[in-house]
């Protein structure tokens, strides 16, 4: 805020999901932005939504500058986002200057010559239907139309004065070849250098990864490094919620059921409401039947709940849920209870991200579970990964939602995998579930590893589940010393145990 | 019988319009006497013509007639330029 007022320049809000955000409130108001970008970078689709947003959510005309592409052509491909720029423009909302290629004109140049043509074509559809925003794409194509590059660049810089003038908010793309190079081609960002967003669209693992930079903005406050975003096919562009430090707000001390009494008891009482409780466990050990019965107890309870099923189809839920007495089909008829099951693979983390968070917004659900963290991990990259598991926390701590997360954990070594050590310290509750041995037979075990802010059961115990759910059984205390010595594994729990504690310890300070 | 169409923009008074004005005139009464029309459209007074001819540069001399549309874009001191632009010359 301060910034803005020292520069004296006002932001205008662009209404895109997340980038006023990072633009700290919105675009200069009456100054151009130059969003430049790789070919299939994104940058006709930001420049256009620019517009869209502003007629949809403020009521602002734009007007849109094609150099490229054909208004004909643009109508069709924007009908395939869902936007029908045609009414639009019947209700003097957008208008066209269309200044794409005559193609079948040969053009031969002469002696000298400017844009003029174009400024007061720009400024007549202006003011014809009071536009507040404009956008125009892209600028590369005006240097191969024309041959004195100089003047060309000096037309542009007067185009960007004449919207000034006029009080419009400009949007100009302008291409570039490498995605770390020079910020444009033909130097573009030397006639508008006061605004400039670079779009992206690198490999990262082995998925392309979209991302959005802000480099400068008129001297005025942003947020700086690249922000990943998603072109979503009904929606047009997206950025992936991002992760927020400062949200560490308490959960609530209001206690909540699991879905297991004997769990809740472990607990001290049940999960507190708002809190993020992680389940690590092998394969087999019950993580989908507890992340099953934590959003069955809550719809059962009034609570409306979403469970994100990356492991097991929803028919499979509902069969096995039935056997715990929860009739899945009758609660999500009745509005409490949402399913939705998805291919973990069926695209990439950052648009689950954002799929998850319009669910979530949609359905509005006081209780989230997502199983299994370990099924959208395979084929991502870690620090990918990291972003995805951090922004989920941003999006359920902000709406106070209490979360069940399962991770799977093959190694029975919780504290040590890779996943549990990032995301350990965005956790309220770990919960440990794992197959030890004991006097010569395989035996399920359950531990509470941490429960921030509460007393809870320390003891291992013996977990059975069966066809009508979990049951927790007596403690496994007596038997530890004998299976670490003949095993290890139960000993690492012991080990690990003490580690969170002291890192608990220490986070309390 | 006015077998050439001709129609120039120009911006308002500006003196590249003028030039380009005069040049058209010399080079027409030279290769096109009493065989064209030609039509100066002021493109801050018609701005929607501007708009439905696509015009960008200015000046902008268009051949509307004979087909095909032809564009020459300048102040047209080069004549040889706007000969070949018209396609009046066979190189």
């Amino acid at each position: 805020m301060s910034d803005m007022r020292s520069s004296g320049i006002e932001k205008l809000p662009s209404g895109i999901q997340g980038l006023d955000v990072i633009a700290d409130g919105g675009f200069p108001r009456g100054r151009t932005t130059l969003v430049a970008g790789s070919a299939g970078s994104g940058k006709t689709t930001l420049a256009a939504q620019f517009l869209v947003e502003g007629l949809r959510r403020y009521g602002e005309p734009g007007v849109f500058v094609c150099f490229q592409e054909s208004a004909d052509d643009i109508r069709r491909n924007f009908a395939s986002l869902g936007w029908p720029v045609g009414e639009w423009e019947a209700a003097s909302l957008w208008a066209f200057v269309d200044a794409s290629p005559t193609l079948d004109e040969p053009v031969v140049e002469s002696g000298s010559y400017d844009l003029g043509a174009l400024i007061a074509r720009v400024e007549t559809t202006v003011r014809r239907i009071g536009a507040k925003r404009a956008a125009v794409d892209s600028l590369g194509a005006v240097f191969h139309r024309f041959s004195r590059y100089d003047v060309i660049r000096a037309e542009l810089a007067r185009l960007t004065l004449a919207l000034g003038r006029l009080g419009v908010t400009t949007v100009m793309t302008a291409g570039r070849d490498d995605e770390y190079g020079r910020i444009s081609r033909h130097g573009v960002e030397e006639i508008v250098s006061d605004n400039i967003i670079v779009l992206r669209n690198a490999l990262e693992g082995e998925r392309r990864r979209r991302t959005l930079e802000v480099l400068k903005f008129s001297g005025t406050s942003h947020r700086k490094g690249e922000y990943p975003f998603s072109v979503m096919p009904d929606a047009g562009i997206a950025i992936v919620p991002v992760s927020d430090i400062q949200l560490r707000q308490h959960a609530s001390t209001t206690r909540v059921g699991s879905g297991n009494s004997s769990l809740d008891a472990m607990c001290g009482g049940g999960f507190f409401r708002g809190s993020i409780v992680l389940v690590s466990g092998a394969t087999g050990c019950g993580k989908t039947v507890m992340a099953t019965e934590f959003v069955g107890c809550g719809a059962e309870h009034g609570e409306r709940s979403l469970l994100f099923a990356f492991e097991e189809s929803s028919e499979q839920l509902a069969r096995n849920a039935a056997g715990h007495g929860l009739d899945f089909d009758a609660e999500q008829r009745s509005g409490r209870l949402r399913v939705i099951a998805a291919c973990p693979e069926a695209r990439s983390l950052d648009d689950h991200l954002i799929a998850i968070e319009a669910a979530i917004d949609e359905f509005r659900p006081r209780r989230v579970a997502v199983d299994s963290f370990s099924a959208l991990e395979r084929g991502s990259t870690a620090k990918l990964f990291r972003d995805f598991v951090l922004g989920l926390a941003a999006i359920v701590r902000e709406r106070h939602i209490t979360a069940l997360f399962t991770v799977t954990d093959e190694q029975g070594t919780g504290a040590t995998c890779a996943i549990s050590a990032q995301i350990a310290s965005m956790t309220d509750c770990i919960i440990v579930l794992r197959h030890i041995e004991t006097l010569g037979q395989m035996t399920r075990a359950i531990t509470v590893l941490k429960m921030r802010g509460s007393a809870h059961d320390k003891t291992i115990r013996e977990l059975t589940v069966d066809g009508s759910g979990l049951h927790v059984g007596a403690a496994l205390h007596g038997l530890s010393g004998i299976v670490a010595a003949a095993d290890g594994r139960a000993g690492n729990a012991v080990v690990e145990r003490a580690a969170s504690e002291e890192a608990q310890a220490s986070l309390q300070d | 019988m006015s077998d050439y169409r001709l129609r120039l923009y120009v911006n308002g008074q500006s003196r590249a319009g003028e030039r380009a004005l005069a040049n058209l005139k010399q080079i027409c009464d030279a290769h096109l006497a009493g065989r064209y029309v030609l039509e100066v459209v002021d493109l801050v007074a018609a701005p929607e013509q501007a708009e439905a001819d696509a015009v960008l540069a200015t000046p902008t001399l268009i051949l509307l007639a004979p087909e095909p549309r032809r564009r020459v874009v300048g102040d047209l001191s080069d004549q040889r330029l706007v000969l070949q632009g018209l396609g009046l010359t066979a190189g």
